[in-house]
């Protein structure tokens, strides 16, 4: 049984669920069950924001389970954090190395923990940290909302499938007159990780 | 063809293919986007209703009317609807009424996580729970039929795992039944429509006789079905919970329950001698498995899995471990880290006007009982901006107690445009008619903001974006008597601390109309102020306004300008005029 779960992590605003639809559709045109779970709401701008994909023979859950995901795709330095006990032992973090003060760390009354601590945290079940200068690369190229794209396509080159399929689903689900540029993110993300 | 569907895009796709043409809501996360998807099919009439109750009662006249009729709405929604609810049942609807309520375990976004399945038995009413999209679909086609043939509203169950999760939907190339070509005659029956008691007397057995008929319909109905497979362990389940123990009980004989109320007994009584032991799972209160104690069954559930919160397929996993039904897996060894992560909460975002509405209201020191919005965002520190928040349109009320209580406190109520249009209207109408003296302040951001900027009957647009009548809110509460009314920009917070003022010392009735169109929904920006280093003393006082692009660093307060949306709050409060507008 093939299964493939992934967990992205981010902060309101960044983009998160976009990349997460884009992530869906892209394991349904790849032939997989697909299922696919986060929380708005009360998280619109500048809360948590967590979204579960999942690839698989068949999906059951749309929630992964602790122990168990492949991929936690990192937004935030600090929300990539909060999850490493979700991830399966030998599995990836990809991580945008970009830092967003929650309000209590500008309030000087918590630490936000250093670069190295988020690392080794997730390196305790990860096989592999990624780094990936994602906004500094979405912003480059015009625009730091594109964040999310970059992930996905460092994610891209780890998890396999088409590069086609990938530009595909991205050039329906982006606006139109941003499909060009966002292609563009995405193979800008690809060069990261190999 | 398969395409990804939330649970509530599939809820308005099954209504839409089903020949709903009548659809009201009033927006509730997680059920928000049901009306929202639903509105966009051609050939449909859908609205924002200003509260639930409204909705309920015009999805039933449609269905009076011989028209299908969805109305949807988050778990407490049912609460504020559940007056029509209760009568709908007794009239019964002559075309199909589907009532589709989502639950919130976990309350992400709500007050609290009551079970909506104990409305379906509360009101004798039938309820289906569907545990994925396509189900979704299926199910309000399904609810839809159910309710034609037994005339009466049908329930389908939510949660918020449903509603906002996705996965694959079949999509038929088949279109939705067209509609009549004569407006059809009303059918006149005033015996069984109106409930004075002695006709309502007469739909009670009518009630008790159809229960039992569904029960009898639910025992043939193919979507509650026995899943064969190891017969030591027999699961009862329905809705998302039946996913969670698919992935946990990959081999146990499965009964996947898709109507909750009423129950298949026969089915259950069958599946039950196939088993040896017999496991409830179902999230929040133990609504099946009590049901099933009451037959005589022998069943676990509650003393294995919580009642409190929401499940996930850790923890269903994990209560089977504790409980002996499963190995443990072979897990990684556990995280063991002190790394403190601080907290992200929720908050207001940057350029919002009730951010400076709050701040005024610190700075005067009252009490304020406050309402269901973004601006409940204000609660938390540092702006500790609401003392009291109970449901929608709670505030005015509220305050209207705590001051015939009798405190040495100014009291104010805080509730936003459209809370205040859903049900603040008669509270505001009590403290004039009781002699109140309540200032009740309107934080008008010109839209339902908290679940996406819905349009609501004080913003001109309808959901279907027609140009309508504009609900002015200063002439409603003029019209209602009220004489001491003002409408202040919070931005101007010099203003509006003198209105605040102004309206406490008078002793009279107040509303106070604090007007700033929330900057996400306008997409208003303004360049981000700048600190200047050499006159920053790092007071931190700027900080208090609890705004996210300021952060204070070593030396000085630094300004995130991504972030920033260049309201121009920090700039006023600062005492050092550090902070300077560009």
């Amino acid at each position: 049984m093939i299964n493939i779960d992934f967990l992205m992590a981010g902060v309101g605003g960044q983009g998160t669920i976009l990349a997460s639809n884009i992530l869906a559709q892209v394991g349904l045109d790849l032939g997989y069950d697909v299922k696919k779970a986060e929380v708005h709401g009360m998280a619109q701008r500048g809360g948590q924001v967590d979204s579960h994909v999942r690839w698989g023979d068949k999906v059951h859950s749309p929630l992964v389970e602790e122990n168990n995901v492949d991929y936690i795709i990192g937004f935030e330095m600090l929300e990539a954090s909060r999850f490493p006990h979700f991830l399966k032992q030998g599995g990836a973090a990809l991580i945008n190395d970009y830092r967003i003060n929650p309000p209590v760390v500008n309030l000087g009354t918590a630490t936000y923990p250093s670069k190295q601590e988020i690392e080794a945290l997730l390196l305790s079940r990860a096989e592999k940290v990624y780094w990936i200068e994602g906004t500094e690369i979405a912003r480059d190229l015009g625009n730091p909302a594109m964040v999310g794209v970059v992930l996905l396509g460092a994610l891209s080159n780890l998890v396999g499938g088409d590069q086609e399929v990938w530009l595909k689903v991205i050039g329906q689900m982006v606006p139109p007159k941003f499909v060009e540029l966002n292609k563009e993110a995405f193979l800008a993300g690809r060069k990261v990780t190999v | 063809m398969k395409k990804l569907m939330t649970g509530n895009e599939a809820f308005a796709y099954g209504a839409y293919i089903n020949g709903v043409r009548v659809g009201a809501a009033y927006p509730g996360t997680p059920s928000s986007e049901i009306m929202d998807n639903f509105s966009k099919y051609p050939g449909v009439f859908a609205e924002w209703s200003p509260n639930e109750k409204v909705s309920m009662d015009v999805a039933i006249g449609a269905a009076y009317a011989g028209t299908r009729a969805m109305c949807a709405m988050k778990h407490v929604g049912l609460n504020v609807a559940a007056d029509s609810f209760f009568y709908a049942v007794y009239t019964g609807i002559k075309a199909g009424l589907v009532i589709v309520c989502a639950d919130d375990p976990d309350m992400h976004s709500s007050q609290n996580e009551q079970d909506n399945r104990n409305y379906a038995k509360f009101a004798k009413c039938a309820m289906l729970e569907p545990s994925d999209s396509e189900e979704a679909k299926e199910f309000t086609g399904i609810a839809l039929d159910m309710s034609e043939q037994f005339e009466a509203p049908v329930l389908v169950r939510s949660v918020t795992r449903l509603s906002h999760s996705s996965s694959p939907v079949v999509v038929t190339e088949k279109s939705p039944p067209p509609p009549p070509e004569e407006p059809p005659l009303y059918e006149r029956d005033a015996q069984r429509y109106v409930m004075v008691p002695s006709n309502a007397r007469r739909r009670h057995p009518v009630v008790e006789e159809r229960l039992k008929k569904m029960a009898e319909f639910a025992e043939t109905m193919p979507i509650n079905y026995i899943e064969p497979g190891d017969k030591s362990l027999g699961i009862v389940s329905a809705g998302v919970s039946y996913q969670y123990a698919k992935e946990v009980f990959p081999n146990a004989t499965f009964l996947k329950l898709g109507m909750v109320y009423p129950l298949p007994e026969k089915l259950i009584r069958e599946f039950a001698s196939q088993v040896e032991t017999v496991i409830v799972v179902e999230e929040l209160d133990p609504f099946l498995e009590e049901q099933l104690q009451l037959m005589g069954i022998k069943v676990r559930g509650k003393d294995i899995f919580p009642m409190i919160g929401e499940f996930s397929p850790s923890l269903v996993r994990r209560c089977a471990v504790n409980a002996g039904l499963i190995e443990s897996p072979e897990i990684p060894p556990e995280i063991n880290t002190n790394l403190e992560r601080p907290i992200r909460p929720p908050m207001l975002c940057p350029g919002c006007g009730h951010r400076s509405l709050f701040h005024v209201l610190r700075e005067a020191g009252v009490l304020i009982t406050g309402d269901i919005g973004c601006y409940t965002l204000g609660w938390a520190p540092p702006l500790s901006g609401m003392h009291t928040t109970g449901c929608m349109g709670a505030s005015i009320g509220v305050a209207h107690g705590i001051d015939k209580g009798g405190v040495k406190d100014d009291v104010v109520a805080v509730l936003g445009d459209s809370t205040f249009l859903h049900s603040g209207i008669h509270p505001l109408i009590d403290v004039l008619y009781n002699r109140g003296s309540t200032t009740t302040i309107i934080s008008d951001n010109s839209a339902t903001a908290m679940t996406g900027f819905q349009e609501h009957p004080g913003t001109g647009k309808t959901l279907q974006n027609e140009t309508t009548k504009q609900v002015d809110a200063e002439k409603l509460v003029r019209g209602i008597g009220f004489e001491k009314v003002d409408v202040c920009d919070p931005y101007d917070i010099d203003r509006m601390a003198e209105i605040l003022q102004d309206h406490l010392k008078s002793g009279e009735p107040s509303v106070i109309i604090a007007r700033h169109p929330c900057v996400l929904n306008a997409k208003e920006k303004k360049e981000a102020p700048v600190v200047d280093p050499e006159i920053c003393i790092n007071c931190g006082i700027c900080l208090d306004i609890g705004c996210s692009p300021l952060v204070q660093e070593d030396e000085h307060i630094r300004i995130d300008t991504m972030l920033c949306n260049g309201c121009g709050l920090c700039v006023k409060v600062c005492p050092q005029e550090a902070i300077i507008e560009k």
